[in-house]
């Protein structure tokens, strides 16, 4: 424990400090649609990217009934089988995970958390998020277009992409690709705003080291996004133009359904490069902001600061920066020279032990904590049972030789979800239970969220955690049916049944979950400004929700976000905008025994 | 309280689950026990961190819940602690990493002695080549490929005129010998992969990529295509047969050189008109088919298709299940051609019938129909033309009726599951989704408003006819090279 | 993918070593601040900030995006140079005539800039102008290279040479455009007021995003002559 140095005790009240001249818009459309204050167009990015997530979720169980109950659904045939597959994990990824936890948290929690009275480019913001609208417009247009959207999977894998023989070469695949490099616009824009705010406009006396790990997850995950993001920019505006203008950046002489091509020279493998270069880093920026917020989920309702918060931002950087050079795991049986998985397999598994870390420094947060099992929390503990498994099965395909009989199986589809849509989610879940009351100045209704809880924790882990044991069968992904194999067991059948079950349960529970948003909005408790007792600064506000400029004074920084449960002091957090001088005049606690233990309770 | 309950429950689940799991790695049929010894080491060491932290964290949420008179501990780090979980972790990954990159370096060196077979691949089905008694295998080109010379061999290299070449997706390796495929694909992506050999690459054309293993059991082995190829992936199926040295040295004599295949004889209609009354009694003089008799239209069809069909009901693929009434009367038929030379005349004199259109008898919802087709017309061109690179026979303009019944077939099992159907599997699943009578009528409606296939020439092939391609392109680089690039 | 990847991990190298340095030896839980050090800290703390104003790292951070872009497209064309199928694309007279222009709008904007500082406005105006008029010119005789090239046989799917070339000089070009945007709205203010402090800001950044697009174009043009 180290020493909390004391300073003078008059009380000194903040000072007024350079004010941004912030646009205040007079209009209904300026206030409403093309509103600048971040914490609309954080609304605004939210709601469209659940909006689009949902249509998403209805295409995995369109998916899943064809799986669970093969040739039972009319409506459901080879094709559209392969759009519903393309066009849900595309969407998932990228339009929903990204665009939420960045669009959505990332504008509403950063100029909040860093004292900031709203983004550095507020105009500039407001456009990203129109970007962001087309670019998910023209995604959904692709459905209705001659040909339908495309269905050669989320990974767009040339030649089958742009070659017939494969739903929506005709106009599916081009609008996929155009929205993708509209998506990639926008955020650019967005991004350099979250990178430009968190290093410019903290209010004083927040250095770095005291910004909150959901800051920090964001921030990071930022800065891979605008690296990242051109690798995928590339490789759309190539394969638009060989499927347009019949170049051949990516695709080889080929013959297409019989017929020879005037393709040549052009390397599918290439593609592949470019792509996971994007992809792989593409998974830590939805995984980084989770990592953050769960963190301080955890701490603000364990009553404890997180714990090896040093470690914590150098395993966010550190995981970071290797994300850009693990890439290639994903292509391990691609054809690409096999030397490459030596290096490749090397560098996934030394990935693995900076998240190892995050995750002991996580359950270390709760050891010895005074752990309040509101929902927030729930949630946050089940992000780190999914996690653990959807981290360690992470290790089997890493590892290059295990993926050979894994690679394109059902355990690819468990694990990804598993550290994609279980347990980021699960975070996103309690993240809007947390910060809910914030945005609203209502309390969510804690009966609908345990019930939501309990059915998306318990349902999500029963559909993906026996699916790895369909993938160790050796049942294959993107499949439409099965047939008759000697290797596929009948009883695999009976299992993709079960699972297909649980994921309709899943489904229904998020209406609760939407019911208790809707509900809680008119007739929840009413929250007050800081009804977890958390130190960040956007519990600090003056008013709830928080007015346009967030703070009526910007706040002074004293301290960092994590003074839960000092010794010595009463009141079990200490915001981060209290001065020593105040906390000086807090009530002292007087410990139960004659010193200060960091025993078991007698 | 009972979450940390329900998270002590979960870990044990989990553990039983995999315990008793049945589904689990299919029973190894070759050498490469070490990834699965591997895959095992893994297990070990992830369940054991598995239950350990969730075990840590359930103890915690129970150990640890909120008490008003207590405070947590103050202990923003340890930094002992982390330097030291750092350093277990990381001997433990490495342990980990270690075998499987020695297990990789075994893989990517494949034997000196392997013998090397080539897989071909391409939307949707797999064909093989071997390099015949020479060892090596001829030059092929993608540019050279045609319904003609589907593999694309180059005709004047003198290395490729031994070259064994399998027109069917079954591959016969022998036991106990080291095998290295050589894998290509014609068109788009594909992967090789086979669950009891725990192997699978994918195929890139362009490249030729390969992996090597040595069968120890003999016996069948499903082949799939794990790399998403477009709406015929999951019926891409294949076989590895494991055969003893004596069966394996068999079924490679009985299958054709590509000297045999070039050197086939043409076909004579002149010839083929004497086979053809035999069959005219049924199919009727211009081919036209006779519904009565249960006879589809001949005339138009693919000659190659018309060939399979023929050879499928001598060997029993076709006709010999007793749910295909009809097809059954058609094995005496084919006897009369005793040879391939007969076979190819009547084909050939069939090819000279005129392709009139027919009368339609089925009607069904066209829109329906239509977007049903979506799906077929990958394989049997969208004017229902059909294909022969993908197997796909015409529909356009044939007997409607007949494309009726042999869905009917299709779907519940009375065609195209027999061991002798080299592609049937693709059909009988596809004709899975036709799950009422009402989608067949349907879709056979829409077909019938087709209009492909009518101008159709020189479908057939009886041999390979002479490759007239110019080679006059700079880059002639066999692709039959075993390093892979990139 | 080389090329790519050494650009990023300078990029990234630079990230890491500043988060570093600010993060190293401080443990955040010790209260360090004294409450009259944290009241007359300036907003811009020198150990906390970068001393930038906010725009001018905007315009930073969105350099590295374009390098990571450009680095990923230069990285696909050595990687596909090396196939047996490349052939040149001449390289007509207009193309050194174009470079020549470039270089002659940096110089402009350049002078603009020096001016703003200076503050002699006649001479920014004058710097503003020419040198979006000069890169204007630019775009035109770009578009005329493409011209004479097509005309003279050399589509976009010919070869890859080709198509490379029509790629990276055509995303050039759409940044150039892109910047001829931000340049208007500076043309626009320099022209209204007399200002210069004020202006010297947008003059700046448009001078420096300038010479990054002919640092591009040297590269490219370089990659794309020796081969």
């Amino acid at each position: 424990m180290s020493d909390v140095t004391h300073d003078a005790l008059d009380y000194v009240p903040p000072l007024e400090v350079e004010e941004e001249v912030l646009y205040h818009a007079k209009t209904w459309l300026g206030k409403y649609v093309f509103c600048q204050d971040a914490k609309v167009i954080a609304i605004q990015y939210s709601v469209t990217a659940i909006g689009i997530g949902l249509v998403a979720l209805v295409l995995s169980l369109l998916m899943r009934l064809q799986l669970g109950f093969p040739h039972e659904f009319d409506i459901i045939d080879p094709t559209n089988y392969l759009q519903f597959v393309t066009m849900h994990g595309m969407i998932m990824v990228v339009y929903l995970l990204t665009a939420l936890f960045l669009g959505g948290f990332g504008n509403y929690l950063i100029p909040l958390m860093v004292g900031a009275r709203d983004m550095v480019f507020p105009y500039v913001n407001m456009i990203s998020f129109w970007v962001y609208f087309v670019a998910v417009m023209v995604l959904v247009a692709s459905f209705f277009v001659p040909g339908g959207s495309t269905g050669a999977g989320w990974t767009l894998y040339p030649p089958q992409a742009i070659s017939p023989g494969t739903p929506g070469v005709d106009a599916g695949i081009i609008l996929m690709l155009v929205s993708l490099a509209l998506f990639i616009i926008g955020f650019t824009m967005g991004g350099l705003n979250y990178v430009v705010t968190v290093l410019q406009a903290r209010t004083r006396g927040l250095s770095l080291m005291r910004l909150p790990l959901t800051i920090w997850g964001i921030f990071m995950a930022t800065v891979l996004a605008l690296l990242a993001f051109p690798a995928l920019f590339v490789s759309a505006i190539m394969m638009i133009l060989d499927r347009t203008l019949e170049t051949s950046f990516f695709m080889p002489a080929m013959i297409s359904l019989g017929d020879q091509t005037s393709y040549d020279g052009g390397s599918p493998v290439l593609f592949q490069h470019l792509f996971w270069f994007f992809g792989h880093p593409e998974v830590y920026i939805v995984a980084l902001p989770a990592f953050g917020i769960v963190s301080d989920l955890l701490s603000v309702h364990a009553r404890k600061a997180i714990f090896g918060y040093r470690m914590m931002v150098w395993a966010i950087v550190a995981i970071g920066a290797l994300s850009f050079v693990v890439w290639a795991h994903h292509m391990y049986v691609s054809g690409m020279n096999p030397y490459f998985g030596f290096f490749f397999a090397t560098t996934t598994l030394i990935i693995a032990v900076p998240t190892a870390i995050k995750v002991y420094n996580w359950v270390l947060t709760l050891w010895r904590g005074n752990i309040r099992l509101t929902v927030p929390m729930m949630f946050a503990i089940g992000f780190i049972f999914t996690f653990i498994n959807g981290g360690l099965t992470g290790l089997f395909l890493g590892n290059v030789t295990i993926d050979l009989p894994l690679s394109d199986t059902y355990f690819v589809v468990a694990h990804f979800h598993m550290v994609m849509a279980v347990s980021p989610v699960l975070v996103v879940f309690g993240a809007i239970y947390h910060w809910y009351p914030k945005i609203t100045g209502k309390m969510l209704d804690d009966v609908l969220g345990k019930i939501h809880f309990w059915m998306t924790f318990l349902g999500t882990y029963a559909i993906y955690f026996p699916m790895h044991y369909l993938g160790f069968e050796g049942i294959p992904r993107r499949y439409f049916a099965y047939g008759d194999t000697a290797f596929m067991s009948d009883s695999s059948q009976d299992l993709n049944a079960a699972i297909t079950v649980a994921a309709f349960v899943v489904a229904t529970a998020q209406l609760f979950f939407l019911w208790n948003l809707f509900i809680s909005y008119f007739r929840g408790r009413e929250a007050g400004g800081n009804p977890w007792e958390a130190t960040t600064l956007e519990w600090q506000t003056a008013h709830t929700p928080p007015r346009h400029g967030n703070f009526d004074e910007l706040p002074l920084v004293y301290r960092w976000a994590y003074d839960f449960s000092v010794p010595g002091v009463e009141q079990d957090y200490i915001p981060q905008n209290v001065s020593p001088a105040e906390v000086e005049q807090m009530q002292q606690r007087v410990e139960p025994s004659s010193e200060q233990t960091t025993d078991e309770k007698p | 309280m009972i979450l940390a309950v329900a998270l002590i429950v979960l870990t044990a689940g989990s553990v039983l689950f995999h315990l008793i799991s049945p589904w689990y790695l299919t029973p190894l049929a070759s050498n490469w026990s070490s990834i699965d010894a591997t895959l095992g080491l893994t297990f070990w060491v992830t369940g054991t961190v598995f239950v350990l932290v969730n075990g840590f964290m359930a103890w915690a949420v129970i150990k640890y819940r909120y008490d008003k008179n207590r405070r947590a501990e103050y202990q923003p780090e340890n930094t002992k602690l982390e330097l030291w979980l750092t350093g277990v972790t990381s001997v433990g990954v490495a342990a980990l990493l270690t075998p499987g990159l020695f297990v990789w370096a075994e893989f990517v060196t494949p034997p000196e002695d392997a013998h090397e077979v080539e897989v071909v691949s391409q939307q949707w089905h797999w064909s093989f080549r071997y390099p015949g008694e020479d060892g090596e295998f001829g030059a092929i080109e993608s540019r050279y490929v045609s319904e003609e010379n589907p593999f694309g061999m180059e005709r004047e290299d003198p290395l490729g005129q031994d070259d064994v070449l399998v027109f069917s997706p079954t591959l016969h390796i022998p036991l106990d010998k080291p095998i290295k495929t050589n894998l290509r694909s014609k068109d788009v992506l594909h992967d090789f992969a086979v669950a009891q050999f725990r192997v699978k690459m994918d195929m890139v054309p362009g490249l030729v990529t390969y992996l090597w293993f040595t069968p120890t059991k003999t016996g069948e082995y499903e082949i799939l295509c794990e790399e998403l190829c477009g709406v015929g992936h999951h019926t891409m199926r294949g076989m590895v047969v494991v055969d003893t040295q004596e069966d394996f040295d068999a079924w490679l004599d009985a299958q054709p050189t590509y000297a045999e295949v070039l050197a086939k004889p043409v076909g004579d209609a002149a010839l083929g008109q004497a086979q053809y009354a035999v069959c005219a009694a049924c199919h009727g003089s211009q081919g036209e088919g006779n519904p009565v008799l249960h006879s589809p239209k001949l005339a138009g069809q693919g000659g190659w298709y018309l060939r399979r069909q023929i050879e499928y009901f001598k060997n029993g693929a076709r006709g010999s299940h007793p749910d295909d009434e009809f097809g059954k009367q058609m094995a005496p038929m084919v006897a009369t051609l005793v040879n391939d030379a007969a076979v190819e005349n009547v084909i050939a004199y069939i090819q000279t019938l005129p392709d009139n259109p027919t009368e339609h008898t089925v009607t069904g919802d066209l829109e329906n129909g239509a977007d049903i087709y979506v799906t077929c017309g990958a394989c049997h061109g969208w004017g229902g033309e059909g294909r022969y690179a993908v197997n796909a026979s015409r529909l356009a303009g044939m007997s409607d009726w007949y494309l009726v019944t042999q869905l009917k077939n299709f779907r519940k099992g009375a065609r195209g599951v027999h061991d002798n159907d080299k592609y049937g599997v693709q059909m009988a699943m596809m004709a899975a989704i036709l799950r009422s009578d009402a989608r067949i009528d349907d879709v056979v409606a829409y077909i019938n408003t087709l209009s492909g296939g009518q101008a159709q020439a020189n479908s057939n092939s009886a041999a390979p006819v002479t490759v007239t391609s110019t080679t006059t392109s700079a880059s002639n680089e066999p692709q039959a090279t075993v390093a892979s690039r990139e | 993918m080389s090329y790519a990847l050494v650009i990023l991990a300078l990029i990234l190298g630079v990230v890491v070593w500043w988060l570093l340095k600010q993060t190293f030896n401080l443990e955040p839980w010790a209260a360090t601040a004294s409450t009259d050090a944290v009241r007359t800290e300036g907003v811009r703390s020198p150990s906390t900030m970068i001393p930038l104003p906010p725009v001018k790292l905007a315009l930073g951070v969105f350099l590295a995006v374009v390098t990571s872009l450009f680095a990923l497209f230069i990285s696909a064309y050595s990687i596909r140079m090396e196939y047996g199928d490349w052939r040149p694309m001449p390289e007509p007279v207009l193309l050194w005539v174009n470079s020549g222009i470039l270089v002659l709008s940096s110089v402009f904007l350049q002078a603009g800039w020096s001016a703003a500082k200076r503050g002699s406005i006649a001479t920014v105006r004058f710097g503003v102008a020419g040198g979006g008029a000069l890169a204007i010119a630019f775009v035109v005789g770009q578009l005329l290279a493409w011209y004479q090239l097509t005309s003279g046989g050399y589509l976009i799917s010919g070869n890859p040479a080709n198509a490379f070339f029509y790629l990276i000089t055509g995303v050039h070009a759409l940044h150039l455009i892109g910047g001829l945007v931000a340049l208007a709205k500076t043309v626009r203010r320099v022209w209204q007021s007399d200002d210069t402090a004020a202006m010297s800001l947008g003059v700046e950044l448009c001078a420096v995003y300038w010479h990054y697009l002919l640092a591009v174009w040297v590269i490219v043009f370089g990659l794309m002559l020796s081969t």
